[in-house]
């Protein structure tokens, strides 16, 4: 039920309901991007951006520094291992 | 696919794996983390998560499957709407085959009713659009991460001024469900590895009580195999280090303070309900949403006469033990047997995300009985 999925956005369709086109994986569907928008991100500003999908809206921005911080650690704690 | 692969690496798993178990080793005493979301669960299964943890290290599947907690009674609440004349009843394709107390959605549909499947709420409301002569009905569920956007779908159909669209909301809350779980004395928990698309909705620190009042870990997590892996490592230093505190491995997409928008939208059209029924836990209160008043005009329970029964469960099935993690699956005579993803008789076999669906697809059911014994095996080494 509360699964989401990574995707991009890649274009704004409809500015007055909020509604971008989002690639996933190749595929491409119209989603809600209401969560995703305020005054200092406004829909214009949200192509390009990847964000996690969920029926249908985007529920949020995927912070790209914090994941390669999460990857950073990952690789860190793999090499520690190796080296034990 | 990016943000997907990174945390899928095999040698990282591997290094992970070794990692936990040597924490574990250091711990030397049965633990027992509580995955709290159904989807977590769906992941521990697919990627086989359980083979490479070791064997004091126990997973419990939780509550967080919206689904398997959904009482029978709600079910036939939604199939009585979907029998009025003019009705089309718009669902998730996860609701289709959960028991009623005598049918489920699809026979209801098979039967004539107009039940139509959808991938969002969004869909719905246009298929309200389409069809103005017909009175069109969302059967909402869902924890917080799904909530937003049945929100923002009704304040949509009332910015469009769309008469014809309703909801029949069964959101429910995490908090409230984790409370009654602490409060069960039947189960004894070393951590908590947290709802990670929850959490992204209401952020970190609605969990601090889990640490401060009930001295457990919580590690709120993302869904690959790395993520749950690095959490349960996570959890694990944290009982190491003699910590409890709340702590986010998913922090490339929750922030401490939640997604303000989407809490905003939840708030504006959704209040707590006074108590809410939940499959296997019973009455938790305050722990359902029900839609305010301002917005009645959207509320299926205000449109539509509703049976509003409470149906007792099939007294073989033992969804609501398994679902507070006192019984595995396959401890619930019926499992696999008269109980399958193709003819369910407790909701935790219908959604991809229930425990007994996963041990059925995923099985290893050979792996279970090897683990244990040597679950038996450890325990009787530390006595």
């Amino acid at each position: 039920m509360c699964l989401g999925i990574p995707g991009q956005i890649i274009e704004i369709s409809d500015i007055n309901h909020k509604l971008a086109i989002v690639n996933i994986a190749g595929v491409k569907r119209q989603i809600n991007i209401a969560c995703i928008i305020n005054e200092q991100h406004p829909p214009e500003k949200c192509i390009g951006d990847w964000v996690l999908v969920h029926v249908g809206f985007a529920m949020n921005r995927i912070n790209e520094q914090e994941a390669a911080e999460t990857l950073k650690l990952l690789e860190e704690l793999a090499t520690a291992q190796a080296q034990i | 696919m990016k943000y997907v692969n990174e945390f899928r690496e095999p040698e990282k798993a591997a290094a992970l794996s070794k990692q936990i178990t040597q924490l574990c080793n250091q711990l030397n005493k049965p633990l027992k983390l509580m995955e709290v979301c159904g989807g977590h669960t769906h992941s521990i299964f697919k990627y086989g998560i359980e083979d490479i943890l070791p064997p004091n290290l126990e997973l419990i599947h939780g509550p967080g499957c919206p689904v398997c907690v959904m009482p029978k009674g709600r079910l036939d609440d939604a199939i009585a709407i979907s029998q009025n004349h003019n009705v089309i009843l718009a669902t998730f394709g996860d609701t289709m085959r959960v028991p009623g107390s005598t049918t489920n959605l699809l026979q209801a549909k098979a039967t004539g009713a107009d039940i139509r499947m959808v991938y969002s709420p969004l869909d719905s409301l246009q298929i309200a659009r389409d069809n103005p002569d017909k009175e069109i009905v969302f059967f909402a569920l869902g924890f917080e991460t799904t909530a937003p956007s049945t929100a923002l779908t009704i304040l949509q159909a009332a910015a469009e001024n769309i008469t014809n669209f309703s909801m029949f909301s069964n959101h429910v809350l995490v908090i409230p469900a984790l409370q009654a779980l602490l409060d069960n004395p039947d189960l004894q928990l070393d951590g908590f590895i947290g709802p990670g698309h929850v959490s992204m909705v209401i952020g970190t620190e609605a969990y601090q009580f889990i640490a401060q009042k009930y001295h457990k870990p919580i590690v709120i997590s993302g869904f690959e195999p790395l993520d749950i892996l690095q959490s349960i490592w996570m959890i694990l230093q944290q009982l190491v280090e003699n910590r409890c505190e709340v702590e986010n491995q998913y922090n490339r997409l929750v922030e401490p303070a939640g997604n303000l928008v989407a809490l905003q939208a939840m708030n504006q059209v959704f209040a707590v309900r006074e108590n809410f029924d939940w499959r296997g836990l019973g009455e938790i209160p305050e722990s359902g949403l029900k839609i305010r008043n301002e917005y009645a005009q959207f509320d299926a329970e205000e449109k539509f006469i509703i049976p509003n029964l409470k149906v007792a469960d099939h007294k073989a099935c033992k969804c609501g033990e398994i679902l507070k993690g006192v019984l595995k699956p396959w401890e619930c005579k019926v499992f696999g047997t008269a109980c399958t993803p193709e003819t369910p008789i407790g909701s935790c076999m219908v959604s991809s995300e229930g425990a007994c669906a996963a041990y059925y697809k995923y099985g290893r059911l050979s792996a279970i009985s090897k683990k244990a014994e040597k679950v038996a095996l450890s325990k009787l080494a530390i006595l």
